[in-house]
């Protein structure tokens, strides 16, 4: 169990959150035939695209407004509605999804009477399904923007009402900004495994998976068909993943009655189980063959590394689900989490982590904290750099964004087989440099206070919903 | 936008030391520089990213951001700009404006406890203070914050008024360039000052690029008194007042800066690039002629013909092997801030062929030279993502020379590409510089990827017997 904690200070240095309409964004981009429109200044679009191609070595269809100093003192409705049928115009996208930012935000317009006036007049758009939220930077971070806009895309795509077949065998995934396109893959495989169809919202994995076409596409190529939004409410049953999508789980239950199951963390053994126990349940199967055979890998895969993590001492800052989902896996396989920094307080899982105290704040936060504790080894994302450099310690890079590693949409933690490969990489860290043994780690070293953990997480939190 | 800061953008819009704006009329030049984006269809950072970029140079600074999380939660430590010592210019601090500081306009107490925090914990010679659109708009009096805690803490604040909503990156660049007028330039003494003393504006050591200019000076006995803002101290930027002959870089960043350096302490200028072969030699000429007019030793201007002598005599020499490898092959040059001439006359030099450079920036001195270097100029504007994808698709060219925005456009049509803009890892400054760019060129045009990425894949070969897996060629015996 833990306190959470938000430290009262003016400034943050070296921030851990990226913004709320960047994460908005990222969800916009997990829809096929995308392009997402950021409603602010110019910069509000162009650092978010300049992190998200650091990130992904992919190209953005991603666009702004254009607000400027006019605009900004007698409104951006003009602006919204030239930059809306520009971009049908141009890059003649499917979707559109808009996010909203601070800057428009604090000025406080109505944005959604002036969208609806605008879809009302504009036929050019007619063509074109256009989503907003509002997603201003000063409220929440990543998880919260990505959240907002799968909701908005709920409330405004989806054909409301029981729609349910007796045949049906589709199985919805409200996916969380923490999974990557190899990971939505396995999730989708895994699903398939027992005879039903999932359909994925955002999936990444169809259009932020790094691929080359043979012609060039002006918007997302890949992701979430609209028709398959539409849909949604023909499924047997919504899977949601992590604490951020529950209002989406939610809104959709509430849309289409089709029933939904969160689940907090699906990296480690026993959450993966309780995917496996879900789904068979769902479609009335036993679990595949293939399914038993990645459980029993990752069990090999567990007692082979529990040499390298039991004990070892860790700290991690990421969003909040992320950091559950990561707290967890690590402290099941023995290792002590010294430090959690994490980006806001939203979610109730917080105070059940396997550590004393979760910080609400930044990666100087986790620096002197993870310092002080003498962590071994920080999980965060790739602006936790500068501390590892300057704890002289390793950095097992998690979270949004990654630009110092490629093939980060590759990389899985979900699931048996995810969860393996994860726990490989982070073993294989400890491995790496396991040194020689020296006279002074012996005789001349101090006495270690020694103090015993709990040996078992709670797990019943993940089942929650 | 109060109107003190718009007073300053339509001064900086009349700038006569710019090249663009001299070639306007009076009716054109009234109009400004301020073009409105196009909502939809625009590109480009804003003028906080700027103005910004222009100043996080200053390695011993803290650069404080005010604003809501985007502005540098998004964008910091992106830019891979060298320092030789301090590192507090790589931290990431704002003030992380949340709904409640700006409802309760607790923006500038916000910003007083920040600038104490930061203080407190980093001792920096100074502080400088981003203004961002949001409390821009909400009004909050940086100004009046920025003076208090100056005369409070005794720390130099000083107020960097470029919210993005002002206008471009490029217009934060030259209102990043008044702030240190305004705030910094002239409020040091130097401890020691000389006849060779210079101050270069607008090179930002990306990649260490400075030093790979500043051991050429150093062989001269021309001092770098503030480089403005690459690896640069603070104090040294405050005292660049002292400098003999001021070197402008990027002019497109700072040329108000230096001619009102001119205005006000008498410091000639000229406008050179340390890029290309040719050019770095043009440019150790001027500023040892401008020194020796300054009161510099008369023999400085033969030292550097020495010099520029056995430097260009090396660099050709390291750049020689690579010729084979070059000759012939089409460069497309699309770049923004870099002179394109400067790297149009070196590549044709080694015998490559520049199908088009672009002209985005350029100024018609600079457009007159490119037609004077190419027999068949094709000059071009901006192009459009899907253009320059389908132009290198089509095989117009064998490489393209770009900035990260037209990577993708060259990769995803299976055509080599070379990163010269400012995210660029590579060092492509002075005589090593342009050696290293075409040992880059040739790393990239000859690996064998490219030839295998471009095979069809099986199911491509339709009727075609699957062909034979070749065996893998043995090393060459010497």
């Amino acid at each position: 169990m833990a306190i959470v904690v938000a430290p009262k200070k003016d400034v943050s240095i070296n921030p851990l959150k990226s913004s709320a309409p960047l994460g908005a964004a990222l969800a916009y981009l997990g829809i096929d035939g995308a392009v997402p429109l950021l409603h602010g200044a110019q910069g509000c679009a162009s650092f978010a695209l300049t992190l998200t191609v650091r990130h992904f070595k992919e190209d953005m269809p991603l666009q702004t407004t254009g607000i400027g100093e006019v605009e900004t003192v007698l409104g951006g409705a003009e602006n919204l509605e030239e930059a809306l049928v520009n971009v049908a115009a141009r890059m003649q996208p499917a979707f559109i999804g808009i996010a909203s930012t601070a800057l428009m935000e604090t000025r406080g317009e109505d944005f959604a009477a002036d969208l609806a006036a605008i879809l009302r007049r504009r036929r050019e758009l007619d063509r074109t399904a256009v989503v907003m939220a509002a997603t201003p930077d000063y409220a929440g971070a990543l998880e919260e923007g990505w959240s907002r806009a799968v909701t908005a895309i709920m409330e405004s795509l989806v054909v409301p009402g029981e729609r349910r077949g007796r045949a049906a065998r589709q199985v919805n995934v409200l996916a969380g900004v923490h999974q990557t396109a190899a990971d939505i893959d396995a999730l989708k495989a895994t699903i398939a495994a027992f005879g039903l169809v999932p359909v994925v919202l955002p999936d990444l994995s169809g259009s932020l998976d790094g691929h080359v076409n043979e012609a060039f596409s002006p918007t997302t190529s890949g992701g979430t068909a609209l028709a398959d939004i539409a849909d949604l409410g023909e499924a047997l049953a919504t899977i949601a993943i992590g604490e951020h999508m529950r209002p989406a789980a939610e809104a959709l239950e509430g849309l289409t009655g089709v029933p939904s199951r969160l689940f907090a963390s699906l990296t480690g053994l026993e959450p993966a189980d309780a995917l496996i126990a879900h789904l068979s349940k769902l479609s009335g199967q036993e679990a595949p063959p293939e399914i038993k055979r990645q459980r029993s890998q990752l069990l090999d895969a567990m007692l082979d590394c529990h040499f390298f993590l039991g004990g070892r001492r860790i700290a991690i800052a990421a969003d909040p689900d992320l950091l559950t989902a990561m707290a967890f896996f690590l402290a099941g396989l023995g290792a002590k989490i010294v430090t959690a920094v994490t980006t806001s307080s939203h979610s109730p899982l917080l105070a059940s982590l396997p550590c004393e105290e979760v910080v609400v704040g930044d990666l100087m936060d986790l620096e002197e904290r993870a310092g002080a504790a003498g962590a071994e080894m920080i999980v965060t994302h790739s602006h936790g750099r500068q501390a590892a450099e300057r704890l002289g310690v390793k950095h097992l890079r998690m979270g949004f964004p990654i630009f110092d590693r490629l093939g980060v949409q590759h990389r899985t933690s979900l699931g048996y087989a995810g969860t393996r490969q994860l726990l490989y990489e982070v073993a294989n860290m400890f491995l790496a440099d396991i040194g020689e043994a020296r006279p002074e780690d012996f005789a001349a070293a101090e006495v270690p206070a020694v103090t015993l953990q709990e040996g078992r997480h709670a797990g019943a939190t993940f089942a929650a919903g | 936008m109060g109107e003190n800061l718009k007073a300053k953008v339509a001064e900086l819009f009349n700038e006569p030391g710019c090249a663009t704006n001299q070639a306007k009329s009076e009716a054109e030049r009234k109009k400004g520089c301020a073009r409105r984006l196009t909502p939809g269809a625009a590109a480009g950072g804003c003028a906080f990213d700027g103005a910004k970029i222009a100043l996080q140079p200053i390695t011993d600074a803290v650069h404080l951001v005010h604003g809501p999380l985007a502005c540098e939660g998004n964008a910091w430590d992106g830019r891979n700009v060298a320092s030789s010592g301090p590192k507090t210019y790589r931290l990431g601090m704002t003030t992380d404006m949340s709904e409640l500081d700006i409802v309760m306009g607790h923006g500038e107490k916000r910003l007083w406890g920040a600038i104490q925090e930061a203080l407190a914990r980093y001792r920096p010679p100074a502080i400088f203070v981003y203004e961002t659109c949001v409390p821009a708009m909400i009004g909050d009096d940086i100004d009046a914050v920025c003076k208090h805690a100056s005369e409070k803490l005794g720390t130099p604040c000083i107020p960097v008024h470029a919210p993005g909503f002002a206008g471009s990156k490029n217009l934060g660049n030259k209102l990043a360039g008044e702030a240190l007028l305004e705030h910094v330039i002239g409020t040091v003494e130097p401890d020691r000052t000389g006849p060779t003393d210079i101050a270069i504006l607008g090179e930002f050591n990306l990649s260490g690029e400075l030093w790979q200019v500043k051991p050429l000076l150093e062989k001269l006995g021309i001092r770098v008194l503030a480089s403005i803002t690459g690896d640069a101290r603070y104090r040294e930027v405050a005292s660049a007042h002292r400098a003999r002959v001021t070197m402008v870089s990027c002019s497109a960043a700072f040329i108000n800066l230096a001619r009102k350096m001119q205005e006000r302490w008498g410091i000639p200028y000229f406008e050179g690039s340390f890029y290309g072969i040719s050019d770095t030699s043009e440019a150790l000429r001027t500023l040892a002629r401008m020194l020796v007019e300054r009161g510099a030793p008369a023999d400085l201007g033969e030292r550097a013909e020495a010099l520029i002598e056995a430097e260009e005599a090396r660099a050709w020499r390291r750049i020689e092997p690579y010729r084979a490898a070059l000759a012939g092959k089409r460069v497309l040059l699309y770049t923004g801030g870099v002179k394109s001439w400067s790297i149009v006359s070196a590549l044709q030099e080694i015998g490559m062929v520049v199908v088009a450079t672009s002209v985005r920036k350029s100024t018609e001195g600079d457009k007159a030279r490119i037609t004077d270097l190419m027999e068949d100029p094709q000059m071009v504007g901006a192009v459009p993502a899907r253009e320059m994808y389908q132009r290198l698709k089509r095989g117009e060219a064998d490489i393209l020379l770009s900035g990260g925005k037209s990577q993708f456009s060259a990769l995803k049509a299976k055509v080599p590409w070379l990163d010269i803009n400012q995210e660029r890892h590579q060092a492509y400054a002075g005589y090593d510089g342009m050696a290293n760019l075409v040992a880059e060129l040739a790393r990239s045009l000859t690996n064998p990827v490219w030839e295998d990425v471009r095979r069809p894949a099986p199911w491509e070969a339709a009727g075609e017997k699957a062909a034979e897996i070749a065996p893998a060629p043995l090393p060459q015996s010497a």
